[in-house]
C-alpha cells in the first residue's frame, strides 16, 4: 500500500507539469487565434525557392 | 507585351471575378476588367506569388473602386501620428497591427503573410483571420509606416485606420486571466475529487484509514490556490459592492467560500475529518466556467464607439493653393479643407464651392443626398457625392452638432444605475435570510451545546452556500446571449437580457429603422411633363432641403435645371417659382390650389400647378421596412409604441394607415430632442429604443436598452447595448418574449435551488448534517440547476423559432 504515497506524488507532479505547460502555451499566444493556423499549415512554402532555381527573371512589365 | 484592349461579351476578370463589361484587358492569356486588377496580378506574378490565385477563386473580389490618391496617407508622415500605430519598436524594427476588414479568404491570409516577398522591408507578418487583423514586423530603415500602408492598399488590403484606434490601445489579457483562474481551479478540483473518493465511500473502507489524514492535508494544500487565486475576482467585486452599501450576487458567494474554507480547516485540523474542500474547488470551477460562458461575447463587434470612430483620420487642408494632408486632431477653425467624392465631412463647415450634394444617410438614415448651396452650413458626418468641394471649418471636430451629443452627460454615466439585476435583488434577500437563520439557530443551540452551535452555524452557511443560486444566472443568461447571437442579434453583455425582459415601451426611429429609404416609391399622376417643366421642377426641388423635394429630385434624375426668375420656399407649404412670367407652385394642395380629388393613392401628396392650372400630383410613399407593420402589430398588444422622426409630420397619415392607431408619433425631433424624449419616458417607463443612424446615438444611450439596426453588423453602428442585423428586424417580438422567458427561467431555477437549500437548511439547523448528505446535495444542486437552465432556454428558444436545427 505504501506505493500509493509515491504514486500520489508522481501524479501531482505530472498534473502540475501539465498545468505549467498550459500556462506557458497560453502566454505564448497559442490559444489567441485558433483558426488561422489551420489554414496556414496548408500553404506550400516553396514560392521563393522556385525563383532561386530559375536564373533571374526579367524585371519589367512593359 | 503591350496589352490589347478588346470590346467584350461577358468574361469574368481573372483577379476580381467581376464581369468585364466595358473593356477587357488581356495579358498573359488572362483577362482583366481594369488596369488595377491587371496591375495587382503583375505585382504578384513578378514576385512569384501567383499561388494567390490557386488557393481560392477570384480572391481579389469586393474591391470597391476607390479613387486612389497618392497623398491619401500623407498624414502618416507625421511621426507622432505614425508612432501611435506602433505596438513596439526598437532601433532596427517596429511592430504594428492593422485591422483589415477586407480579409475574407485563405488567399488573403497567404498573400498578407508573404508580404516580405513583395517588400524587403517587411520582416514578417501574421494574420489573425477571425479578428481580421494582421501583425507586421518591419525593418525601420527600409520601409516607413506610410509606405507600408500604401503597399497594403495597392495590393487591395487597405487597413482601416481611424481616430479611436489611434487613441487607445485595447486592454488585452482580461480573458486570459480568467482562463488561468479556471485552469487552476480545474486542476485543484480534479485532484481534490480524486483524494475525496475514499471519503465518499467511507462506509466501504476502500483504503487504509492512515491515508485519510494525508488526503485531507493534500486537499488543504490544493484548496489554497483556489481560495487565494481563482476566487480573487469575487472578493474584489463583493468588497466593491459592500463599500457602496449594496449586496450583489458575489457577497453570498464570498461568504460561502469563506465559510466552507474555514469550517473545513477547522474540521480537518481539529477533528481529523475530511472537510468540504472538494466542494469548494467544484464550486469555483463551475462558477468560473459559467463566467467564461457568459463572457464569450463577440469580439469582432464594437459596442462602445464615440464620434471619433466615424470620422476620417486625416483631412486635406488647402494652404496657399497647396494640398496638405493633416491629421484631424490638428484641424482648426477657419481652415479651408477639400472634401472629395465619397469622403466624410469632418467638422461643421461653411460651403465655399457653389454646389454640394451631401448624403446624410450615415447620420439620419435618409439616403437621398441633400443639395447645398454656397454659403450654407454643412454638418459633420455627411458624405459628399460628386465633385470635390471646398469648405471652411466653423467648429472644431469635437464641438460639432453631432459630437455635442457625446458631450451630453448621458454618455458619462454607466448604465447599471438604471436597473437592479434580478439576481442582485434575490441575493440580497437570500444573504440576509441565511444570516438570520444561521444566527438564530446558533443562538438556539448555544443554550444547549456550544460546540454543536458552532457546527450548526457553519453548516447553515455552507449548505446554503449559493452554488446553485449563483450558477443559475450566468448559465441562463450566457445561453440566452448565445442563442440571440445565433439569430444575429448581438447583445453587449448579459445584463442587457435582464433589462430587455422588463421593457414596456418600444420607441422606433422612423427613417432607416421602420422605413427603408431604398424602398421609397414615387408615382406621378397628371399631365405628361414637358422637358421644360421638368427642368423648372428640377431647379425648384434642388433649392429645397425638404425630404420630399429630395425624393422628387431623385425621381427626376439627370435633368438639367434652368435659371428661374424668382424662387421662394414657404416652410411647411411648398415652393413657389417664376419662369417666363408663369408662377409654378409645388407643395401641399392647399398651397397650390389643387382641388381635384384623387384618393386611390396612398402616401404623401405633392401637387404641382402652373398659374393655378392643375398639372399633376406626386404620390410619395416612404417604403416601410419589410415586416415593419407586422412587428408593430405584434408588439402593440403588450407594449406602448412611440415613433420618433427627424422629418416633418407630412407622413403621419400614411404611417397611421399602414401601422394602425395607438402609436405616439413625434416628428421634427432633433438628435437632442430624441435624447430628452427618452429621458422623460424613462421616468415611468422601461424603454427600448430601436434606431440606426448617428442621430439616434443619444436616444440609444439614454434608453434602457438601445438597439442599433445595421445592414452590416461588423460595420458602422452607433454606440448601443445591442446590434441587430436588419435581416432579423421581423423577429423583434420573438426576441423580447424570449428575454422575458429567460427571466422566468432564472426565477424557476432560483426556486429549484431554494428547494435544495430548504432541504439542506432544515437538516443543518437540526445539527443532522452528515458529510455524505453534504457531498450529495452540493454537486447535485449545482449540476441539476445548470442542466435545467440550459435545457429550458434551448427548449424555449426552439419554441419561439430562434433555434431551428437542434436542441443543443
Amino acid at each position: 500500500m505504501e506505493v500509493i504515497f509515491l504514486l500520489i506524488a508522481i501524479s501531482l507532479i505530472l498534473a502540475g507539469t501539465f498545468l505549467f505547460l498550459f500556462f506557458k502555451a497560453m502566454k505564448n499566444g497559442q490559444f489567441d487565434d485558433n483558426y488561422t493556423p489551420s489554414v496556414r499549415i496548408l500553404f506550400e512554402n516553396n514560392s521563393k525557392k522556385t525563383k532561386k532555381n530559375q536564373p533571374s527573371k526579367p524585371k519589367s512589365y512593359e | 507585351m503591350k496589352p490589347e484592349i478588346i470590346p467584350t461579351h461577358t468574361v469574368s476578370c481573372f483577379h476580381c471575378g467581376e464581369d468585364c463589361e466595358e473593356l477587357m484587358i488581356v495579358s498573359e492569356d488572362k483577362s482583366f476588367c481594369c488596369q488595377g486588377c491587371k496591375l495587382v496580378y503583375e505585382v504578384l506574378s513578378e514576385n512569384d506569388l501567383c499561388n494567390y490565385y490557386d488557393i481560392a477563386n477570384h480572391p481579389g473580389e469586393s474591391q470597391r473602386s476607390k479613387k486612389l490618391q497618392s497623398n491619401r496617407f500623407d498624414y502618416l508622415e507625421d511621426i507622432e501620428t505614425a508612432n501611435l500605430l506602433l505596438d513596439f519598436q526598437n532601433e532596427t524594427e517596429s511592430h504594428l497591427t492593422f485591422h483589415i476588414p477586407i480579409i475574407h479568404c485563405a488567399s488573403c491570409i497567404w498573400l498578407l503573410e508573404n508580404l516580405h516577398q513583395i517588400h524587403s522591408g517587411v520582416f514578417s507578418s501574421r494574420v489573425d483571420f477571425l479578428k481580421k487583423k494582421v501583425q507586421i514586423k518591419l525593418i525601420r530603415d527600409k520601409i516607413t509606416v506610410k509606405e507600408l500602408v500604401s503597399l497594403l492598399s495597392t495590393i487591395g488590403y487597405e487597413p482601416q485606420i481611424n481616430l479611436s484606434n489611434l487613441d487607445k490601445k485595447q486592454g488585452v489579457g482580461l480573458d486570459k486571466r480568467l482562463i488561468q483562474r479556471l485552469a487552476v481551479a480545474g486542476f485543484c478540483f480534479g485532484n481534490m475529487m480524486l483524494f475525496s473518493i475514499p471519503e465518499y465511500f467511507s462506509e466501504a473502507d476502500l483504503i487504509d484509514s492512515s491515508f485519510r489524514g494525508l488526503f485531507s492535508y493534500l486537499n488543504v494544500i490544493l484548496a489554497i490556490p483556489v481560495v487565494v487565486y481563482s476566487a480573487s475576482d469575487y472578493y474584489r467585486s463583493a468588497w466593491n459592492s459592500l463599500k457602496q452599501k449594496q449586496i450583489n450576487m458575489d457577497v453570498p458567494i464570498v461568504l460561502g467560500i469563506i465559510a466552507l474554507f474555514v469550517y473545513s480547516l477547522w474540521e480537518i485540523f481539529a477533528f481529523q475529518r475530511s472537510g468540504y474542500m472538494d466542494s469548494l474547488g467544484g464550486l469555483l470551477f463551475f462558477l468560473l466556467l459559467g463566467k467564461i460562458y457568459q463572457q464569450k461575447t463577440f469580439s469582432t463587434l464594437e459596442f462602445d464607439r464615440d464620434y471619433k470612430s466615424y470620422f476620417p483620420i486625416a483631412v486635406t487642408k488647402i494652404v496657399k493653393d497647396q494640398e496638405d494632408v493633416i491629421p484631424l486632431a490638428k484641424l482648426q477653425v477657419g481652415d479651408v479643407i477639400l472634401v472629395r467624392d465619397e469622403e466624410l465631412i469632418p467638422a461643421d463647415s461653411l460651403l465655399l464651392s457653389t454646389m454640394a450634394s451631401i448624403d446624410y444617410s450615415f447620420v439620419t438614415g435618409e439616403e437621398v443626398p441633400v443639395p447645398k448651396q454656397k454659403g450654407e452650413l454643412v454638418y459633420a458626418g455627411g458624405r459628399q457625392k460628386g465633385a470635390a468641394i471646398l469648405l471652411t471649418v466653423q467648429k472644431s471636430p469635437s464641438q460639432g452638432y453631432l459630437t455635442d451629443l457625446w458631450n451630453n452627460e448621458t454618455f458619462e454615466k454607466g448604465k447599471e444605475r438604471l436597473l437592479e439585476p434580478l439576481s442582485t435583488k434575490i441575493s440580497a434577500v437570500f444573504t440576509w435570510s441565511v444570516l438570520f437563520i444561521a444566527v438564530s439557530s446558533f443562538a438556539y443551540w448555544a443554550f444547549i451545546d456550544f460546540s454543536i452551535a458552532i457546527k450548526v452555524f457553519a453548516s447553515v452557511l455552507i449548505v446554503a452556500c449559493p452554488c446553485a443560486l449563483a450558477m443559475s444566472t450566468p448559465f441562463t443568461l450566457g445561453n440566452t446571449l448565445r442563442i440571440f447571437g445565433k439569430s444575429k442579434f448581438y447583445l453587449k453583455n448579459a445584463s442587457v437580457v435582464e433589462r430587455l425582459a422588463l421593457i414596456d415601451t418600444v420607441v422606433f426611429d422612423k427613417t432607416g429603422t421602420l422605413t427603408d429609404p431604398a424602398n421609397a416609391k414615387i408615382n406621378y399622376i397628371g399631365e405628361v411633363l414637358s422637358d421644360e417643366s421638368k427642368a423648372v421642377l428640377k431647379s425648384m426641388v434642388e433649392r429645397s432641403t425638404h425630404p420630399l423635394s429630395n425624393r422628387i429630385n431623385h425621381w427626376l434624375g439627370n435633368v438639367t435645371g434652368l435659371a428661374l426668375d424668382q424662387i421662394e420656399e414657404i416652410k411647411g407649404s411648398g415652393i413657389q417659382a417664376g419662369f417666363k412670367n408663369q408662377i409654378f407652385k409645388l407643395g401641399s394642395r392647399k398651397f397650390t390650389g389643387f382641388i381635384s380629388l384623387i384618393n386611390n393613392q396612398a402616401g404623401n401628396i405633392v401637387s404641382l400647378t402652373v398659374e393655378g392650372q392643375e398639372l399633376g400630383c406626386f404620390f410619395i410613399e416612404s417604403g416601410l421596412r419589410e415586416k415593419a407593420s407586422e412587428v408593430v402589430e405584434r408588439l402593440k398588444s403588450d407594449y406602448e409604441i412611440h415613433l420618433l422622426s427627424g422629418d416633418y409630420a407630412h407622413e403621419q397619415l400614411y404611417l397611421e394607415e399602414k401601422l394602425g392607431s395607438g402609436i405616439t408619433y413625434n416628428f421634427k425631433q432633433s438628435p437632442s430632442d430624441k435624447l430628452s424624449y427618452l429621458k422623460d419616458l424613462n421616468i415611468n417607463h422601461h424603454s427600448l429604443m430601436v434606431g440606426d443612424g448617428l442621430n439616434d446615438a443619444g436616444a440609444l444611450q439614454e434608453s434602457q436598452v438601445g438597439v442599433a439596426i445595421s445592414d452590416r453588423v461588423s460595420h458602422f453602428s452607433p454606440a448601443s447595448d445591442a446590434i441587430m442585423d436588419s435581416e432579423v428586424f421581423g423577429m423583434i417580438p420573438n426576441f423580447l418574449s424570449f428575454a422575458k422567458s429567460s427571466r422566468h427561467i432564472i426565477k424557476a431555477s432560483f426556486i429549484l435551488s431554494l428547494l435544495y437549500n430548504f432541504v439542506g437548511l432544515s437538516l443543518a439547523v437540526q445539527g443532522l448534517l452528515s458529510p455524505v448528505i453534504c457531498a450529495i446535495l452540493m454537486p447535485l444542486s449545482s449540476v441539476s440547476v445548470v442542466v435545467f437552465t440550459t435545457l429550458t432556454t434551448n427548449y424555449v428558444a426552439w419554441k419561439k423559432d430562434l433555434l431551428t436545427f437542434k436542441l443543443f
